[in-house]
């Protein structure tokens, strides 16, 4: 019987050893063909932790910090290495509430188990130290640190911008970034942003599968060390700056302040502004909703991005060009009889000289001379004359970028002969159509940055330096070759004394001053009023001015939004500031005073 | 004494020496798996290897003790073996303590216990002795019916613990059945429907049904060689399909397209069962019967695996059939293992430098994915003389097997070698993600006293049986 069935030994034989010829395939094919799991076999094991560096700090003109890192610390998560523990207590010790505790580590599992993910973004100092008293009590959680933004005081966060987390957007464009990274948005922490992010470093740890770290791997020879964002030196004046900010409290309005030998920026206030330190850390995102959302437009950076017309402040240029392009001499005189065709003028004496019509700031004077400019018979047609005069605009920088190293600056606005052309017609424009152009108004469009290059051109009679935040990087020179060059306006330096004697007398002059107001016992300050009107309320307050006259230290300018006459409030402004920077000091406590409890926002 | 020396020295050198192989690779691959500079010492009693050292001469005594014992021991007392493994199955469902989900240990003091390891030794002795010196014939129902009872009895008692993994194993024993003269179609019915479970699972139903229609058509023109029948019974089958289709899709709309096609197979059968009564044509009836069967079972296949199976189960065997990629998830442990040993290439990385085995990735590394460690540090070349160990084992154990005058020896050794090819098959398959994770160990290697005793009992009885094949049972 058994017999019978001795064969069967064979197929159980065969049955074993094709099984085992299977398996022997199976490990032939993982082990020696497939290489791929070798590679997954160094990622499983080895862990690349991020070194994050401190950004870079920013210094003011004197050395002094505008703004350098704080400690922060993630606390991160490895939901697979969580026990069970006190969760209330837990929740106490962070501060958060039981329904963020479970969203986080919701969060946390859907996107890994084992790897870690940040819990909760950007604990402060405090809790930190009492976090790490008692993490052992909860397992699987531990602090990654991370540095945040402080600033010295609250100024400048225009200029300075502020630190986010990179979006999706940013990852894609730009392969440098990885999620969880910061980058600088707006102002000098964008524009500068390469500078200041320094390197990040990585570690690499042999890790087991629970992310626990067992060590260094290579002994460490495979890590690279983080490299701390470079430190920059702007150009601001901190004390200069917040007495800027301090002064235009409660005002809507911008003062720009620039050194004219160099086109450094000195001060650049914008407001309505907010405090720096809103936009840092974890509450960053709150507010800046809050910040958006108001209707002061605390965001909004005036100084870059208002546009004025002009105004008065704008007829030292019109002068210029009408000496320049010899309608006029500095002797030449013109009538004015409370005005002169369309456009009005206050009273005064009549004739007057340029200087003397700057002073006094004289409509009619410059109406003439513009038309003598836009009808001058060097040129076949108006139009090509009008050319002419534009060109001029634009060696000042009037409508185009000037190329600062702030960003989101804008150019304002200087029409071309095809938008009049548009408007009235190819022919259908004469010299008087345009006249109030000639006095600033119209459709001329500037901002505060230009004006106050403007001044600054003035001021060095005839060239300007591209106005620019920050002075040097690191140990190095200038931020930019650019800054460094000379941006000469091609207007004789000899007429430029023409337009300065003129502003000197509006500040200094004995009888026809229009900014008396901003005059100082010591300093000859030069300047010039402007009151742009404006269709949407109470005119601007402008004052253009720099001091000292000879061998100029500061070109500034101050806007005062729906203030009124020029020499009301923007030249009080100017006139603190200028006496503020060139001495440290105020003599006239009481105008200080005025200015700083002015409040035009109700 | 003299007895017992002369005993020793006939029991079977070359597979003491392939188990003592065996034991000490496992040992050194435990150190391995665990290994930890502060506990760098391979005694260390705090330590996996501490303590498989003891479990391993705990086991060589044990082994000793069981040459020692009489031969006739275990034939006569088999029974009385099989109802104690018995009872503690049934115990360990009701006292027994659940670890991972399975109540499948006994718990005193610091020891645990597993007893579906030992009722497998259990279990073959009852085998073999049920089997033994009737003449038995297993064709026969009255035979083949106790004889699978015995096997599946257990089988059940683990399934409800549940470890699937071990309960497998016993069925493994119906290839002892096999060699004892079991109906061949039942074998092949057996391994036919573990390929139809996996291809059930794989494909389409509907398609799979015509394939196996197809195959079944080709079956009956390789028997017969009537291209006129095969061709009459398929245009017959058509016929019938085709209407069958018709009245559904116009009149009762409610069969759904699989049924229509099982039920039009059973209305032909009627047809067909004229011609194989007139004709005695055996061959088409048998044909007919396993296509039917097998629909069936594919059907009943897809119906458990999608309602009965706990999900844990399904989730491994559609892993497994890359029906589902879920590399952290359930896949997680087969993923991470075939990444180890993958990455040990074909020398390895050498002993105790596998990074994956070191630092924990894979679970369970010690007991279940010893095969892990081997893999990745002794590579390609130490995996094959792993599995070259174990194969040169089971044919000495089936040369053996042959050898032995009585019935009761020679089933008990290819109940033996049952089980360990199953072990073997299934942990080191799984280990390398050939067949879904099933949680057995790998005979004398893996970690674990139970598992070690049990494999050590399992070989030595056999052992002493054959040592003194010479002598009468009864």
């Amino acid at each position: 019987m058994k017999d019978a069935f001795i064969n069967r030994k064979y197929v159980i034989t065969s049955l074993i050893i094709l099984a085992t010829l299977g398996l022997l395939i199976r490990l032939f094919i993982i082990q020696v063909v497939k290489n791929s799991y070798r590679l997954s076999a160094d990622n499983n094991v080895l862990r690349y932790v991020t070194q994050y560096p401190a950004r870079g700090l920013i210094y003011d003109r004197n050395g002094k910090l505008i703004v350098y890192n704080q400690a922060a610390y993630d606390i991160m998560v490895v939901p697979a290495q969580t026990a069970r523990m006190d969760t209330t207590g837990f929740c106490e010790l962070l501060g958060i509430s039981p329904e963020l505790f479970r969203k986080q580590l919701h969060l946390a599992i859907t996107y890994s188990r084992r790897a870690p993910s940040i819990f909760l973004k950007q604990v402060s100092n405090e809790t930190y130290a009492r976090f790490q008293e008692k993490m052992f009590m909860y397992p699987g959680f531990y602090v990654q640190p991370r540095t945040l933004r402080k600033y010295s005081r609250p100024v400048a966060s225009h200029v300075l911008g502020y630190v986010s987390e990179v979006d999706d957007g940013v990852i894609k464009k730009n392969p440098y970034y990885k999620p969880g990274d910061y980058i600088g948005k707006s102002g000098v922490e964008e524009s500068y942003e390469k500078e200041l992010r320094g390197r990040r470093g990585v570690k690499i740890y042999l890790v087991d599968v629970f992310s626990r770290i067992k060590g260094s791997y290579a002994g460490g020879k495979m890590d690279t060390l983080a490299i701390q964002g470079t430190d920059i030196v702007s150009g601001l004046d901190l004390d200069l700056q917040e007495y800027g900010e301090r002064l235009m409290k409660n005002k809507r309005g911008s003062i720009v302040a620039i050194e004219p030998k160099t086109g450094e920026v000195i001060t650049l206030v914008s407001t309505p502004n907010y405090d720096p330190a809103l936009l840092v850390g974890r509450v960053r995102s709150d507010n800046y909703a809050i910040l958006s959302a108001d209707t002061l437009k605390p965001l909004f950076n005036r100084a870059l991005m208002a546009y004025y017309p002009p105004g008065s402040t704008f007829k030292p240029i019109n002068g210029l060009i009408a000496l320049q392009e010899g309608v006029i001499t500095p002797t030449t005189l013109f009538n004015c009889s409370n005005g002169y065709l369309f456009i009005g003028c206050h009273a005064h004496r009549s004739p007057l000289k340029l200087s003397d019509a700057i002073a006094i700031s004289c409509n009619a004077y410059f109406s003439q001379a513009y038309r003598r400019v836009l009808e001058n018979p060097k040129y076949n047609t108006l139009s090509d004359a009008y050319d002419k005069w534009k060109e001029y605009l634009n060696e000042f920088s009037f409508g185009l970028k000037i190329g600062t190293d702030m960003v989101n600056e804008l150019p304002g606005f200087i029409p071309a002969r095809t938008y009049f052309d548009k408007y009235y017609g190819e022919h259908g424009w004469k010299a008087t159509t345009i006249l109030s152009m000639g006095i600033g108004q119209g459709e001329i469009l500037v901002t505060p940055l230009q004006m106050a290059n403007m001044t600054s051109a003035i001021a060095n009679r005839g060239y300007y330096y591209t106005p620019h935040i920050i002075k040097s990087i690191g140990n190095g020179g200038s931020a930019n070759p650019q800054f460094t060059e000379k941006h000469r306006i091609g207007v004789d330096s000899l007429n430029f004394e023409e337009i300065i004697k003129g502003m000197d007398a509006a500040v200094n002059g004995e009888s026809d001053n229009t900014a008396g107001i901003a005059a100082l016992k010591e300093i000859v300050v030069c300047g010039k009023t402007g009151t742009a009107q404006n269709p949407h309320g109470k005119n601007h307050s402008v004052f253009i001015a720099f001091a000292p006259k000879d061998n100029p230290k500061i070109a500034i300018i101050v806007v005062v939004e729906n203030a009124g006459f020029g020499a009301t409030y923007a030249a009080p402004i100017a006139r603190l500031m200028i006496e503020k920077y060139l001495t440290g000091q105020i003599s006239n406590k009481l105008l200080e005073q005025n200015m700083l409890d002015l409040n035009l926002m109700h | 004494m003299a007895r017992s020396t002369n005993i020793i020295n006939r029991i079977d050198k070359t597979c003491i020496v392939l188990f003592l192989l065996l034991v000490f690779m496992g040992w050194i691959n435990i150190y391995a798996a665990v290994y930890n500079e502060e506990h760098s010492s391979l005694l260390d009693l705090s330590q996996r290897y501490g303590k498989q050292f003891l479990w391993i001469l705990a086991s060589v005594v044990l082994a000793v003790f069981i040459v020692i014992i009489d031969n006739r021991f275990y034939f006569f007392f088999s029974w009385f073996i099989y109802g104690a493994c018995m009872l503690l199955l049934v115990l360990v469902l009701i006292v027994g303590t659940q670890i991972n989900g399975a109540r499948s240990w006994f718990e005193l003091g610091g020891f645990s216990l597993q007893p579906s390891e030992l009722a497998k030794f259990g279990t073959a002795l009852a085998l073999a002795s049920y089997l033994n010196n009737k003449h038995q014939d297993l064709t026969r129902m009255s035979v083949f019916l106790p004889a699978s009872a015995i096997i599946v009895f257990p089988a059940f008692l683990t399934i409800l613990q549940p470890d699937t993994g071990s309960s497998i194993v016993y069925f493994s024993m119906f290839i002892v059945l096999f060699r004892e003269g079991m109906s061949p179609y039942i074998f092949i019915s057996g391994l036919l429907s573990i390929v139809l479970f996996f291809l059930t699972l794989l494909t389409n139903n509907l398609y799979l049904t015509f394939s196996l229609i197809a195959i079944a058509a080709f079956l009956l023109w390789l028997f017969t060689r009537k291209w006129k029948l095969v061709f009459l019974a398929s245009a017959i089958y058509i016929v019938i399909l085709s209407l069958m289709y018709l009245l559904d899709h116009y009149v009762i709309k409610a069969i759904g397209n699989e049924l229509v096609v099982f039920i039009s197979l059973v209305l032909a059968g009627v047809v067909y069962a004229l011609y194989i009564y007139n004709k005695r044509a055996i061959s088409a009836l048998i044909i007919y019967l396993f296509l039917i069967g097998s629909i069936i079972f594919v059907n009943t296949v897809d119906y458990s695996f999608n309602n009965l199976l706990p999900a844990h189960q399904k989730d491994r065997v559609n892993i497994l059939l890359g029906l589902r990629s879920d590399p952290h998830g359930t896949g997680y442990n087969v993923n991470q293992s075939i990444i180890s040993i993958g990455s040990g290439g074909f020398l390895g990385k050498g002993y105790l430098q596998g990074t994956q085995t070191k630092f924990k990735f894979v679970p369970k590394q010690s007991s279940d994915f010893i095969f892990c460690t081997i893999g990745e540090e002794w590579g390609f070349l130490g995996s094959c003389a792993v599995i070259g160990i174990y194969l040169f084992l089971l044919l000495r154990l089936i040369k053996l097997a042959e050898r032995q005058r009585s019935d009761f020896s020679r089933v008990y050794g290819y109940s033996v070698v049952a089980i360990l090819f199953t072990h073997i098959f299934l942990n080191i398959g799984m280990a390398v993600g050939l067949v879904p994770v099933i949680g057995i160990p790998l005979p004398f290697l893996s970690y674990g006293g139970s598992s070690l005793w049990g494999f050590t009992i399992l070989l030595f009885i056999f052992l002493r049986l054959d040592a003194s094949r010479t002598e009468y049972l009864v």
